[in-house]
């Protein structure tokens, strides 16, 4: 199953939008990487490359990133892990990540759930 | 020009600069950006001095490669990905030499410029980093005198920095202040002269 890793600046917010996706879709695969080791507010390189580690069961996986340094930093990953199947979704962040979510856990390809988190972009929530 | 073990000085140099200016660094990064800038370069520059004894032996580019991976990894804001970058392209473009002259310092630099502008999707005029290293390595090119080239790159990034107080930004958080970035200079143009003065202040003496 392709796996979903979420990278933001707060360890808060990537736990609980790790946690409000997987309850959509409770046997999807999502790992998250949010904040510095000594809690602060950034985007840890290491952090990520691990949760894309495990994420990863041979079937590759889709990266949401909330922004900035986070951007920039799974970017790195995605070089670091050249063997790995790991697409990069330019999608907004708790949208994104539940609609790949729900996806993964349907057994989609990472090309499927990619677009599914980047669908998301152009959706109105008013009318 | 510099062996091993005077870029691995130069390195160390870098970190008490950074550690010494890390205030106000913060200070400008407060005023337009997350007010981390000077926080998280000590803390990344200091982890790469604590590095330097296990790479004594190393060549140039493989010290310049240890810098750029433990930049990404101990910065944790922008200027993490953007100078271990530029750091990981300055080592590949000087590779195993021991011993660098002025040549393979431009052609690291020129690296070092073109990895930042691609890891930030950026461009010389947007308010960053760029506007004092790219004049600076025009500087420095323009000069058939290395040292003199490196006095006169300083001077160029001086002016970056000052330029940089005039433009509105496009890249980061400072985007969203829209024109209220406009009189205040750019964090990661303000840390990119400091590295160069500290480079230039060790290569000439």
């Amino acid at each position: 199953m392709v796996g979903i890793v979420l990278i933001s600046h707060s360890g808060a917010v990537a736990q609980s939008v790790a946690g409000l996706a997987k309850m959509m879709a409770p046997d999807a695969r999502v790992t998250f990487a949010g904040g510095l080791p000594d809690g602060s507010f950034g985007t840890s390189y290491d952090a990520l490359y691990e949760a894309v580690r495990q994420a990863d069961d041979g079937d590759g996986a889709v990266l949401l990133m909330d922004m900035g340094s986070a951007v920039m930093t799974a970017e790195m990953v995605q070089e670091a892990l050249p063997q790995t199947q790991l697409l990069l979704a330019d999608a907004p962040f708790v949208e994104g990540a539940i609609a790949a979510t729900l996806t993964a856990g349907f057994g989609a390809s990472a090309e499927e759930v990619l677009a599914a988190a980047e669908a998301v972009r152009g959706e109105q929530k008013l009318n | 020009m510099a062996d091993s073990k005077k870029v691995a000085e130069v390195l160390r140099k870098i970190a008490q600069a950074v550690e010494q200016e890390k205030d106000a660094l913060t200070a400008l990064d407060r005023a337009i950006g997350d007010g981390d800038h000077g926080i998280n370069l000590a803390r990344g520059f200091g982890a790469v001095a604590a590095r330097l004894d296990e790479a004594a032996n190393a060549s140039v580019g493989a010290i310049l490669k240890m810098a750029g991976m433990t930049l990404v990894s101990t910065v944790g804001g922008a200027s993490g990905p953007l100078y271990g970058t530029a750091f990981l392209k300055a080592g590949a473009a000087v590779g195993e030499k021991t011993e660098m002259d002025s040549n393979d310092f431009i052609r690291a630099f020129d690296a070092a410029i073109a990895g930042i502008a691609m890891r930030g999707k950026a461009q010389q005029g947007e308010k960053t980093m760029l506007d004092a290293l790219i004049p600076a390595l025009n500087a420095l090119r323009e000069d058939p005198d290395f040292a003199n080239g490196l006095r006169r790159a300083v001077k160029a990034a001086e002016a970056g920095v000052e330029y940089t107080k005039t433009i509105l930004a496009t890249k980061g958080r400072a985007s969203y202040l829209g024109n209220r970035s406009i009189g205040h200079a750019d964090p990661g143009a303000a840390s990119s002269l400091l590295i160069l003065q500290v480079i230039a202040q060790e290569v000439l003496g």
